[in-house]
């Protein structure tokens, strides 16, 4: 009787906690293969067409699949025309940084205050404001930046009023290249993508530490400065990071409040050349640099997102 | 009795003594005028402008800047044809933003809630790489990832056509990492508890995942939705770089291509249309999400503020 006892758990095949750790592959599958087949894949293809070759006679490009075989001809082309005297490519890729540093300062500058207000402040208005402040998000991008489109042509609401009503006559095209029409579209397009996270930290600060900066005898200044401030960090650098790297992919904020090549962005170099015959090449070379360019952003975005998760 | 009196004045003298602005600028207990100032500023700047869009596809003029007689022309009834419902342009590009809609809705949430779970209960260093691979997908710039897919599909893979099958590929690839980190989020937030008893139970590890855990993820899931949808009416780059003939440009494309010539207000009302239809869908995600989380502790929806 005591033989068959001690057979059974070897007739079960798999022990439990391999079998299920199949189980768990198995769900993973299919999102892996995903994964493989439509990023990696395309972003190696990337590789291969920038190291690849050109037909002569279609201008299409031929990527080169063995990493052996690859030549860095138009990779070189692209980066000795960055500065000096061929630097076609350097005012936009110049441009870009100033825009984004410009247009997520201010964005920091309009987010935590106002992520601190509804955090700490609002009272019972608190569900409100923060319906509001959700709302841009499911207003698509292009209705916002169309309604904006709107109000500043020439004939439009904003001239109306910097005219109050006929005392002034403000001589402004603002659709046609002026910088600040494009960094403050890129604020108002991205700042809500920095409130949010931001007043959900600001909203997590235990209120128990404020009050003992305040016993210690901080000041109101002092314990914001000493206090929410320092804790406060890495979620303004999460925030900085979440908003600055879109913006140096965009190029449709610029096309679309100046249109003109002299607000264009490292973005708008890329989009010229994907639409244009044969330039494919240099916009798949013009995609790996921004890859490149943003890779430490994009690392520390993902550690935060792995911190959040792990709690 | 007089005692207590003269202490309450006491404490009272020094908000007496000190009036105007210092004295406000001072004051402990004044009310936060400057952030509230800056916080409904910011509001109005934020809404107004599409306040205003919304209002102008109410124009029965041909203006797009200013409002004249408010009617519903340019929603029905435009003399020349051109109004929302009458332009078979405007109506395809808005069957087509909800095709791609739909179409990834369906296939990037099941896939990236099967993922999330899978890669939350299993450890090694495949599941690792698989992890940071979809954060990856989060965090890329969208151009990145549109003009790679464009690539593949005109150079190499040329059996899927630009069009809508490039697009829905695209479009999931971009938006799988939603339900992924909404879920794991969740997950974090469940323990193994139940799954785990469960299998005490009696159940199978394939059945406590299907009658313990799933309930469990539901408004997890509901959420996915409603934000996968949200966000692919929103979606530009992608679709747009994997776009083929004119019939398969969504609206948000079409916005794109006729801001800066001469728009019609029909254009006003279609961005109106689409934002009435994804509140519609907000709401209801929303109501399945609460619904569906009734007695349990929230938690999920903070990680919603942090995507």
């Amino acid at each position: 009787v005591a033989v068959p006892v001690i057979a059974a758990p070897s007739r079960a095949a798999p022990p439990p906690r391999q079998r299920r750790s199949r189980l768990w592959a198995a769900l993973a599958a299919p999102g892996i293969f995903w994964l493989c087949a439509f990023f990696i894949f395309p972003l190696y293809v990337v590789l291969c067409i920038v190291f690849g070759q050109i037909d002569p006679v279609f201008r299409t490009p031929v990527p080169v699949w063995n990493p052996l075989q690859w030549d860095p001809t138009q990779f070189t082309y692209v980066l000795t025309h960055i500065v000096g005297t061929n630097g076609v490519y350097g005012p936009a890729i110049l441009r870009t940084f100033v825009y984004v540093l410009l247009a997520s300062s201010l964005c920091l500058l309009i987010a935590f205050p106002v992520a601190y207000y509804v955090a700490r402040l609002s009272g019972r208005r608190k569900g409100l404001l923060l319906a509001l402040l959700i709302a841009p998000f499911w207003i698509s991008y292009m209705m916002r930046m169309f309604a904006w489109v709107n109000l500043l042509q020439d004939d439009g609401l904003f001239n109306k009023v910097l005219s109050l009503g006929g005392l002034l006559t403000p001589e402004v095209n603002w659709l046609t290249g002026q910088p600040v029409v494009v960094v403050l579209g890129l604020v108002y397009g991205y700042v809500p993508y920095m409130i949010l996270p931001l007043y959900a930290f600001l909203d997590r600060i235990e209120s128990s530490m404020l009050e003992a900066g305040r016993d210690l005898g901080a000041s109101r200044a002092s314990t914001f400065w000493r206090v929410t401030l320092p804790l406060s960090k890495p979620a303004i650098y999460a925030g900085l990071v979440i908003v600055a790297l879109p913006m140096f992919g965009d190029y449709y904020t610029t096309t679309l409040l100046s249109g003109s090549p002299k607000t264009f962005m490292i973005g708008n170099l890329i989009d010229n050349d994907i639409g244009t015959a044969g330039r494919g090449p240099e916009g798949a070379v013009f995609v790996i640099l921004l890859m490149l360019l943003l890779i430490v952003p994009m690392l520390y975005y993902m550690r935060t997102l792995r911190n959040q998760e792990t709690g | 009795m007089s005692d207590t009196v003269i202490q309450a004045r006491e404490i009272r003298a020094p908000r007496l003594r000190t009036r105007g602005p210092l004295g406000w600028w001072k004051d402990p207990f004044r009310k936060p005028r400057i952030l509230s100032a800056i916080t409904w500023g910011y509001l109005a700047w934020s809404i107004l402008p599409v306040l205003v869009a919304i209002a102008l596809s109410f124009n029965a003029g041909r203006s797009n800047t200013q409002l004249q007689t408010l009617g519903l022309r340019w929603w029905l009834n435009d003399p020349d044809g051109e109004g929302l419902f009458q332009d078979p342009e405007l109506r395809a590009a808005i069957l087509q933003t909800y095709r791609l809609s739909f179409l990834t809705m369906l296939i990037a949430v099941p896939l990236g809630v099967a993922f999330a779970i899978g890669i939350d209960r299993w450890h090694g260093r495949l599941a690792k790489g698989a992890s940071f691979l979809m954060l990856l997908t989060f965090v890329m710039p969208e151009i990145i990832i549109g003009v790679a897919m464009q690539l593949v599909f005109q150079h190499l893979l040329k059996a899927v056509h630009l069009g809508t099958t490039a697009q829905v590929l695209g479009l999931v690839t971009y938006q799988i990492s939603y339900p992924v980190i909404i879920v794991r989020a969740r997950l974090l937030s469940i323990g193994k508890e139940f799954e785990e008893a469960g299998m005490d139970l009696g159940a199978t590890p394939r059945q406590s995942i299907r009658r313990v855990l799933l309930p469990l993820l539901y408004p997890a899931i509901f959420a996915s939705f409603a934000i996968v949808f949200a966000d692919t009416v929103d979606d530009f780059v992608t679709v747009r770089y994997l776009s083929g003939q004119s019939s398969t440009e969504p609206l948000a494309i079409k916005i794109y291509s006729v801001a800066r010539a001469a728009p019609t207000p029909a254009v006003n009302a279609a961005a109106t249309f689409m934002l009435i239809t994804t509140t519609i869908v907000i709401a209801l995600g929303y109501a399945a999400y609460k619904r569906a989380s009734r007695g349990q502790a929230g938690g999920d929806v903070s990680a919603l503020t942090q995507l």
